[in-house]
């Protein structure tokens, strides 16, 4: 099987364009993608599309007829906060398998304003049992942390005020502003522990990848902008005890993480940097533990460290994260490798991680009643 | 409580009543033992098949975790609690958590709590009574 590498990645700058639609912000990315490899619409042996709002719209198709209808076949993805990470892994999957060998990811998304969750019709149970807002959930998650290790307020707030501040360094972040620790403990109370400043911000976006065997990257002489993907893996969420309760987003990411440091034949220990799923300030801090870069239990002590911010040992989020950059549920997967792509590349400004060898992209997504989709990919420099 | 909830709808299908009484519906696995909310007829933990049977949950337990909801859709009345109980039967099952003060400081891991049923009109119907239950502290 060949090795698969990414030709060319990019991103629209995230933000609210309510006068567009979703197949011209997917072509906004596919073309810029496109030109970052330095190829065409007519390069391309397949379309794998994610996203989650217009899943049953034939999104991909409608991309096609603004770009080019070349008659390629299209897939249209949908798996929660994991559609384009899985439109990804797609296209990665087609060029292991040996069936094309250059071929187009593209995620993409547009939202509104606002709570996402919430029930499936019927008399609402809001507030009567519970809630169902995807704040609550995320809250449950780092209230269990607090339970087990004691986590603090002050520690879950740190993550939003490192991520706020690497986003001030993205020109393609939504936000740009950094955000102090006492403002965002003094944010509007969303769901206890996290405040307004600790939920990601539902945003536009989109974001694309062409992925091509090794081959074919030689013969079309892309070797000095190409990045290699080490290891491309998913999982969904393994029996919890409470999980009708409380969807888990821990053991599926552990599932995961696992069988891709196995796949890349490297450890935590040797990943530069890391974009990880921080949907709420707490989500971020038991990702820290589920994906090994510190002990069970140490992820509070982690984010006081000043480990994970630019500069530090591992530096985690400095896109500016879901919580800054912004996330567009169907684009965020792609974003997150365009992201790391970048620091591979030594291509990325104020923020660069320096002399970056291998970086790690992880999206876990669900909700109650529903179940968890999860993905990570591990890249490295060529 | 009016005496008659028999013709009341209730909020989610596992609360059920017989012979005016509500109870929560719950199903155990035969094979490894664990207790589900609701009716099902194959266990997720362990696979079996046929092995399931009909249960009433218990109608205490303990919480696990919460969370005070300050933000939620419009229509819904804020804060208020929502807790992951860990009931004495094995289940787990979230609710609202009334009768306490919506604060950390208030509101332990571990806390002793009890089911109660009572009737509202849910925020989409606003016109229909339902029965519903939610966790007061023990």
């Amino acid at each position: 099987m060949s090795d698969v590498y990414i030709a060319g990645t990019d991103m629209i700058r995230f933000g609210r364009f309510p006068e567009r639609t979703v197949p011209d912000l997917a072509a906004e990315s596919a073309l810029l993608a496109l030109d970052d490899a330095g190829l065409t619409i007519k390069d391309m042996q397949a379309l794998y599309c994610g996203n989650l709002g217009q899943a049953s719209g034939m999104v991909g198709q409608r991309m096609l007829a603004e770009i080019g209808q070349t008659g390629i076949p299209v897939t249209n993805v949908a798996n929660a906060c994991a559609t384009g990470a899985t439109a990804f892994r797609d296209a990665w999957m087609a060029i292991k398998a040996g069936v094309y060998d250059i071929v187009l990811a593209v995620g993409v998304e547009q939202m509104g304003k606002g709570l996402l969750g919430g029930g499936a019709g019927g008399p609402s149970t809001e507030g009567l049992i519970g809630s169902g807002t995807m704040p609550a959930m995320f809250s449950h998650v780092g209230m269990e942390h607090a339970r087990k290790y004691g986590t603090t307020f002050d520690q879950f707030a740190r993550v939003s005020v490192k991520n706020h501040w690497h986003s001030t360094m993205n020109p393609k972040s939504m936000y740009r502003k950094e955000t102090p620790l006492q403002e965002v403990m003094a944010a509007e109370m969303i769901a206890w522990p996290n405040t307004k400043l600790m939920c990601s911000v539902n945003v536009d976006g989109s974001a694309a990848a062409v992925l091509v065997s090794e081959a074919k990257m030689k013969q079309l002489g892309l070797q000095d902008r190409a990045v290699k993907v080490r290891a491309s893996v998913m999982s969904s969420n393994p029996f919890q005890e409470r999980q009708l309760a409380m969807p888990d987003f821990s053991a599926a990411t552990r599932l995961a993480a696992k069988s891709a440091y196995e796949q890349a034949g490297v450890g935590p220990g040797d990943i530069n940097l890391i974009e990880l799923h921080d949907c709420f300030a707490t989500a971020e801090i038991v990702h820290y533990e589920n994906l090994g870069i510190c002990a069970d239990g140490d992820a509070g002590a982690l984010i006081n460290s000043g480990d994970t911010q630019l500069g530090g040992r591992i530096p985690v989020n400095v896109s500016g994260g879901l919580l800054s950059k912004g996330h567009p549920l169907g684009a965020t997967g792609i974003a997150n490798i365009y992201e790391v792509a970048t620091h591979l590349r030594g291509k990325a400004g104020q923020r660069q991680v320096e002399g970056a060898r291998f970086g790690l992209t992880h999206v876990v997504g669900g909700g109650p009643g529903m179940g968890t989709a999860c993905a990570i990919h591990i890249l490295e420099k060529v | 409580m009016s005496d008659d909830v028999k013709d009341i709808p209730t909020l989610v299908p596992f609360l059920k009543h017989e012979n005016d009484k509500p109870y929560l519906a719950g199903s155990k696995c035969g094979a490894c033992g664990h207790v589900y909310v609701g009716d099902r007829s194959i266990c997720a933990k362990c696979s079996a098949r046929g092995k399931m049977q009909s249960v009433r949950l218990a109608e205490t337990g303990k919480v696990y975790v919460y969370t005070i909801v300050h933000r939620s859709f419009p229509g819904v009345e804020t804060p208020f609690v929502d807790v992951i109980v860990d009931l004495d039967d094995g289940a787990h099952l979230k609710g609202t958590l009334r009768n306490v003060k919506p604060d950390p400081d208030a509101i332990p891991f571990g806390l002793p709590v009890k089911i109660v049923y009572y009737e509202v009109k849910p925020v989409n119907k606003p016109d229909t009574l339902h029965l519903t239950y939610a966790f007061e502290p023990a």
